[in-house]
């Protein structure tokens, strides 16, 4: 029952979401062995060793690895498949991008998103936007499987793994990565910051974003936004908090002018502590809020600003 | 070129949905369906490539039960040019389907596939994928801006840091993000010739496709339901709450 992760990574930096990987493959009961494919990441595959509960890190050095294109991952987690009973990766867009590609090729249904792990072979999974939760039993064959990653925990670090060089597998030669535009930003990535505050429609622009990065910066928050602020154009996609954008599931989520749309609540509310700002008291969003304030963001976000200045952040 | 678009019937997205008591599934008897959100997005796009005399016929397919040929008469209201429904009653997984929609292609032979990044019933999130995989062609996923070439495509990606731009052999599959277009009503005028263009009617069969699920669905149960809190007065108040009685700040 050995277990085979791929790791998320940039080359550079081992992300967390796949040290919570990690503890889910722990839980199918096998080995655990992590696929770190990119190109100079030799750092990412040490990294991957030290996780608790790895038994040995494959490292696939190689220029066809360093942007994760699909159907180069494809064929690499393929020529691999044969030892494993198990293929993990994360559920961000780079695992739902090859993931599937996998499993097809495999034969067998890809399980999205787990939030648990029932038994070896049982998996829950939210459907309908988290409005129920399926209990899903995989057949024969191998498990490929995404992870929501909001609900396990962390793998410790402590660990000492071997790191063992692999070869390319082959080049498709279907297509090729062109450029990226990435956001960047100081603060803490949004789906693994302690504290996250996002902004909705009633934000009106994104100049008034601003107002939310200064509070993020006394916090130490992550800044994320409701669908309609993005599809505004207020703030970049990779903003976009719910169903179809990201899962988060910080220690507190600040929602400031967002109504609480089924869509935009799949993705925070697991949210430890929920907060809201909203001048409609009878929004949705405060049927899940553990703190609810009816005012206009407007006067309400600088003040906070001020009071915490108060307080010494 | 031919585009293939597959669309989904799905439960309408402001539908509250609720778990059947007995734990089988959702309730979906009188609750309003309609084509799955981003499949709309892929038939628009779809249409604006005919429209620019790139695309030469638009083909919209459906695996679903009979009352899916209502989501494609809607495809063909928005500019699609014919359809072919595949009926099953049974509920089919994203790689039956798949294999279902590999078949089509083999038959139709377009050069472009476009489809929903995720079926906002299932949330799998897959079906375009093992569909390119089990076809060996690549793919563009939630696409942000679609560039067509002759031989190849432009894809522009919605991604966790990003945007990233990947270019594509043609054939091609794409699946496509919220941001691609804003897709159109269909006129009264055009939902009276969609009346009139033709849809074909298969089964899972006819195309050798075994669609017995591959996942057992053990239970669907109720998520863990938050309670509503308490609504503060002032900011200084849900600071201090924050601070003092969650602890999080
Ligand atoms: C296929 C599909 C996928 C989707 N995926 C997502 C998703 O992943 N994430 C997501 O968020 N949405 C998603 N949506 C959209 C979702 O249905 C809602 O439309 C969206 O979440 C609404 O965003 P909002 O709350 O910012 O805007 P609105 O619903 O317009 O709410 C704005 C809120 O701001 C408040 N407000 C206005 N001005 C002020 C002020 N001055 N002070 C205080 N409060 C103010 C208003 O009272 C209102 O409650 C999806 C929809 C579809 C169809
Ligand atoms: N039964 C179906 N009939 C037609 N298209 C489908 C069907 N199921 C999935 N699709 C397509 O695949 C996309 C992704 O679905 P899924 O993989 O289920 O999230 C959808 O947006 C549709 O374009």
């Amino acid at each position: 029952m050995a277990s085979l992760v791929i790791a998320e990574h940039d080359n550079k930096v081992l992300k967390e979401a796949t040290a919570k990987v990690v503890t889910a493959a722990s839980q199918l009961g096998g080995p655990v062995h992590v696929l770190v494919a990119g190109q100079g990441a030799q750092g990412v595959a040490e990294a991957a060793a030290k996780l608790q509960g790895v038994e040995k890190v494959l490292l696939a050095d190689d220029a066809l690895y360093a942007k994760m294109v699909a159907e180069t991952m494809e064929t690499l987690i393929l020529s691999l498949a044969g030892k494993y009973d198990a293929i993990l990766a994360p559920a961000t867009t780079n695992g739902k991008n090859y993931m599937p590609r996998v499993a097809a090729k495999l034969d067998v249904a890809q399980i999205s998103e787990i939030i648990k792990v029932v038994s070896a072979d049982t998996f829950e999974r939210p459907i309908y936007a988290g409005n129920a939760i399926a209990t899903v039993q995989a057949g024969a064959g191998k498990k490929v499987i995404t992870v929501r990653t909001t609900t396990f925990k962390t793998a410790g670090e402590g660990g000492s793994a071997g790191v063992e060089k692999i070869g390319a597998a082959s080049d498709p030669g279907l297509s090729k990565f062109v450029g990226e535009e990435l956001s960047k930003s100081e603060r803490p990535e949004l789906t693994s910051a302690k504290i996250v505050i996002s902004g909705g429609r009633g934000m009106q622009s994104g100049e008034n974003f601003h107002m939310l990065d200064k509070i993020a910066d006394k916090l130490h928050a992550a800044v994320g936004a409701s669908r309609a602020a993005v599809d505004a154009g207020f703030v970049p996609n990779d903003y976009q908090v719910g169903q179809t954008g990201k899962v988060v599931a910080p220690e507190l989520y600040i929602a400031v002018g967002i109504s609480g749309a089924i869509q935009h609540l799949a993705g925070m509310k697991d949210s430890k502590v929920i907060a809201a700002i909203n001048k409609d008291e009878e929004a949705p969003i405060f049927q899940v809020a553990d703190y609810g304030l009816v005012a206009d963001l407007f006067k309400a976000v600088p003040e906070m600003e001020e009071e915490l200045t108060k307080l010494g952040y | 070129m031919k585009v293939l678009v597959p669309v989904k019937r799905v439960i309408d997205y402001n539908v509250k949905v609720r778990v059947k008591a007995d734990q089988t599934g959702v309730d979906l008897a009188n609750v309003k369906m309609s084509m799955n959100p981003f499949d709309e997005i892929s038939v628009e796009e779809a249409v604006r490539l005919k429209e620019k005399g790139k695309a030469t016929e638009v083909i919209a397919v459906s695996v679903g039960p009979q009352q899916a040929s209502e989501t494609i008469r809607t495809a063909l209201a928005m500019g699609a040019d014919r359809g072919i429904l595949v009926k099953t009653d049974a509920e089919v997984e994203p790689l039956a389907v798949a294999k279902i929609l590999k078949a089509i292609v083999d038959e139709e032979k377009p050069s472009l596939v476009i489809t929903g990044k995720q079926a906002i019933d299932d949330d799998s999130n897959q079906t375009g994928q093992m569909l390119a995989a089990l076809l060996g062609w690549p793919q563009g996923t939630f696409a942000h801006k679609l560039e067509l070439g002759d031989a190849d495509a432009k894809i522009e990606r919605e991604i966790d840091g990003g945007l990233q731009t990947v270019d594509v052999k043609l054939p091609a599959v794409m699946t496509v993000d919220l941001r691609l277009n804003e897709p159109r009503y269909a006129s009264l005028p055009n939902i009276m010739k969609a009346k009139k263009k033709p849809i074909a009617e298969k089964a899972p069969a006819d195309y050798g496709v075994d669609v017995a699920p591959k996942l057992k669905t053990l239970k669907v149960t109720e998520p863990e339901k938050r309670k509503a809190g308490v609504k503060v007065k002032t900011v200084a108040e849900l600071l201090d709450k924050l601070k003092n009685e969650a602890g999080v700040i």
